[in-house]
């Protein structure tokens, strides 16, 4: 099993707490992947409440998902949806209404198996919680992309997940080496935060101990995205779109600065007007 | 108003709401990973009777046992045992 797998980097976008930007942060990274001429899978490991097409615009276009490909109703290739921007990129929908025991370890592993033939990146996108669906997207990772808000119910929540990465996965089940952990803190505030009303950077780095992947600031452009079902890192001028493009290059293996993370200075005229 | 406030901020060095929520996610954490990683209290002491018994057998030394209890997935527990032999133990 070990020499039969593929080179290709499993990443789980995790978070245990929910709303904090995990199908946002998948869509992103996986259309940036795409972009810089990787192969890359999208999984919706969110059975039930399937989302991550919507957010990548295909929802149209879903006829079979995870869960047929699983039960053999329908063949891989009928179930990915090729993206029309980027053609290296596919997504695996989760099914809307199957339910959420369908997966397990065997059959999930044998579809990764299979899709790490054809792709360099498989990117699974987890569901909220740390039940059954979170754990089987984690299972199988090689990396972890920790999605924390700067607020301490999102903190303590991945703290619970770092946990769950170290114990449940398949890497610490075989003693192999731990899931390489990425902390992406997203919708951050630099001015809230330098009026002490939010924690900063180094707070969450400092509780966490995990390494700074990114750093998404809260964007009117996120909200905008995910209306049109356009991912948000195409959105090339706005600063949460620069600021995934960051987190590609940084996962590539590029050093890059981090941006967003201070307050634009107010003029003199506002500070003293206010406003 | 704007301009009254940005002066008394200066002056006023108060805690701040993210300084609490730091200092209150620091303490959780730590208790949380603390109970995460906890081992039975009865471990030591189960530990040393094992190798008491082992010694009646073959030599042991103290480093040669290890003993970790793992939680699987819902309530499997596995007690795990690692008695490491050298080869003067087979021998005998």
């Amino acid at each position: 099993m070990e020499n039969t797998r593929s080179m290709a980097r499993i990443i789980v976008v995790t978070s245990g707490k929910g709303g904090v930007g995990k199908t946002t942060s998948s869509a992103a990274i996986g259309i940036g992947l795409a972009l810089k001429g990787h192969k890359v899978v999208l999984i919706d490991f969110d059975i039930g409440l399937r989302n991550l097409d919507l957010i990548m615009g295909c929802e149209r276009r879903v006829v079979y998902d995870f869960v047929n490909v699983i039960n053999g109703e329908a063949t891989l290739n009928q179930a990915l949806i090729k993206d029309k921007r980027v053609s290296s990129l596919s997504v695996l929908p989760a099914s809307q209404t199957r339910d959420k025991d369908a997966l397990n370890k065997e059959n999930v592993g044998k579809v990764l198996e299979e899709l790490g033939k054809t792709f360099d990146y498989i990117l699974c996108d987890s569901p909220a919680g740390i039940e059954a669906g979170a754990m089987m997207a984690l299972y199988y990772a090689d990396e972890a992309i920790v999605t924390t808000n700067p607020e301490v119910s999102s903190v303590r929540d991945s703290d619970r997940i770092l946990g769950m990465l170290s114990s449940r996965s398949r890497r610490a089940e075989l003693g192999l080496d731990p899931i390489k952990e990425h902390l992406l803190l997203t919708r951050y505030s630099p001015k809230r935060v330098e009026e002490g009303e939010m924690l900063s950077v180094e707070d969450v780095k400092d509780i966490l101990a995990i390494p700074l992947l990114g750093v998404i600031p809260e964007s009117e452009a996120v909200l905008k995205a995910s209306n049109a079902g356009e991912p948000v890192i195409l959105d090339t001028e706005s600063d949460a779109g620069k600021a995934y493009q960051d987190v590609i290059d940084r996962l590539l293996g590029e050093t890059v600065d981090f941006r967003f993370l201070v307050a634009e200075k107010k003029g003199i005229l506002s500070r003293i007007f206010g406003g | 108003m704007a301009l009254l406030d940005y002066f008394l901020r200066k002056k006023e060095k108060q805690v701040t709401t993210a300084s609490k929520a730091k200092e209150r996610l620091q303490i959780i954490v730590a208790h949380e990973r603390n109970n995460r990683n906890k081992q039975p209290d009865y471990l030591p002491q189960l530990t040393e009777d094992i190798l008491n018994v082992l010694r009646k057998y073959i030599h042991v030394s103290d480093k040669s046992l290890s003993v970790n209890l793992d939680k699987k997935d819902g309530d499997l527990n596995v007690l795990e045992l690692n008695i490491e032999l050298h080869d003067e133990n087979n021998a005998s």
